[in-house]
């Protein structure tokens, strides 16, 4: 049993720093802020989830796995709202998507 | 493998250091500069020193970024071009580095358990913290007990920047003479934060008292609660407007917490002396010496919390109100 944990949380582990990478690649890669985010947020998402639960499984049932747990849902509220007010900053701010042709109106975030 | 993590995080914060001294745009330095303490307060981590990581984490990697912001906003987001001797400031620099890098020569190797360090008072605080207070966080016996004294002066220390900055800025304009449209009105247009900040700000002030009244447990204490709960606060000023924070904690209640603080670490070490024990020394506050220290550590840890809370958003709302 745990060997069959210890397993798991490796492959967890490993493709939750798989994750990490990638987005590292691709916030460094992409052409535009936008891209990049996209990119990054591979981290915040895949890679936060992957890497948190992997620990948890190495943890067992512990204190260590509810915090963990309560660092996981702190993260996984606080980086979509923190990627959303950057776009949104930054498409105030008058940054348009490398690629776009048509105009976006004024309005908006939307 | 500890050392080699530790290693890593400071190649990053010499990269990042090289990285903030080369920029000339100070908003990206700024956040550089959060990215340092960050490094440097997982560093601290790998290191033991869970108590020192916690606060560099909250302080330097939060607080002073957004005071660093609000700074910002009152000037501009590029470095004025230097016209400056470089030779002379690369030999002062160099000179410096070299008197740093020889004086490392005499410091003792990394977990050297001869060190002056492991010697001196530290073997004698880890065998007296159970029998006298008997809490399990030495660090906080340290701080809050056997250093009173020393822990007394840093929240003075806090106290005498809180009131700097305040003489500097001002404590704000009267807030009844401004035009309704140009209080600043944070980010209420923008729902996502606002929704998400409302659920996280009540947890995040919950985490504030946890560290506080964990300290003597666990890592934490006064300076990391005061950073925290002043950050949950900030927050809120960010997300709803400066005007109904303030309306929350008017400016002369956080006046009232930063001098309160100060005043009932004071009073703990007075009533030592009303009770007959020496200044500071808690063992007298209660019947029984090692719940007296227990309940000392607690007060004056509260006294620590209120100033640094006080004085972290006192300066946040100078910087706000020189905004307006």
């Amino acid at each position: 049993m745990t060997t069959l944990l210890d397993i798991l949380s490796w492959v967890l582990l490993t493709l939750g720093g798989l994750s990490v990478l990638v987005g590292g690649i691709g916030a460094l890669r992409m052409p535009d802020l936008y891209t990049r985010m996209h990119a990054a947020s591979v981290t915040d998402s895949m890679g936060a989830i992957l890497i948190l639960v992997g620990i948890m499984l190495q943890a067992g049932w512990s204190l260590a796995t509810i915090k963990l747990l309560a660092v996981l849902l702190f993260l996984l509220l606080t980086s979509p709202t923190s990627s959303n007010a950057l776009a949104s900053a930054a498409l105030l701010a008058g940054t348009r998507p490398s690629g776009e042709q048509h105009k976006i109106n004024d309005e908006g975030e939307e | 493998m500890i050392v080699i993590f530790g290693i890593f995080l400071l190649t990053l914060l010499v990269i990042t250091a090289i990285a903030i001294v080369r920029t000339d745009n100070l908003f990206v330095a700024v956040m550089l500069m959060g990215i340092a303490s960050l490094l440097i307060a997982g560093n601290f981590f790998l290191l033991d020193a869970a108590d020192v990581a916690l606060t560099e984490a909250a302080v330097g990697a939060g607080i002073s970024t957004v005071l660093f912001l609000s700074a910002l906003a009152l000037t501009s987001e590029r470095e004025r071009a230097r016209s400056s001797n470089k030779i002379l400031s690369f030999t002062v620099v160099t000179a410096a580095a070299m008197i740093l890098i020889y004086a490392t020569f005499d410091k003792p190797r990394f977990g050297d358990p001869e060190a002056p360090a492991q010697t001196h008072v530290a073997p004698w605080y880890l065998e007296k913290t159970p029998e006298y207070i008997d809490i399990p966080n030495v660090v906080t016996a340290v701080l809050g007990s056997f250093r009173g004294y020393d822990t007394l002066g840093e929240v003075f220390v806090v106290l005498t920047a809180g009131i700097g900055v305040l003489f500097l800025l001002g404590s704000g304009a009267p807030l009844g003479s401004l035009p309704q449209e140009q209080v600043n009105e944070g980010l209420r247009h923008h729902l996502i934060p606002r929704v998400i900040g409302r659920v996280l700000i009540p947890f995040i002030l919950l985490f504030g008292l946890y560290v506080q009244f964990h300290g003597e447990y666990g890592p934490g204490g006064g300076f990391q609660a005061g950073a925290i709960i002043a950050a949950g606060i900030i927050l809120f000023a960010l997300l709803e407007g400066e005007q109904r924070a303030l309306s929350v904690l008017p400016a002369r209640v956080l006046l009232g917490l930063m001098a309160f603080g100060p005043l009932l670490y004071g009073a703990v070490g007075i009533a030592g002396i009303v009770l007959g024990g020496n200044f500071l020394d808690y063992s007298v506050l209660s019947s029984d010496p090692v719940k007296g220290q227990q309940l000392g550590i607690l007060l004056i840890e509260a006294g620590v919390g209120i100033t640094v809370t006080g004085v972290l958003l006192g300066i946040f709302h100078a910087f706000a109100a020189r905004g307006r």
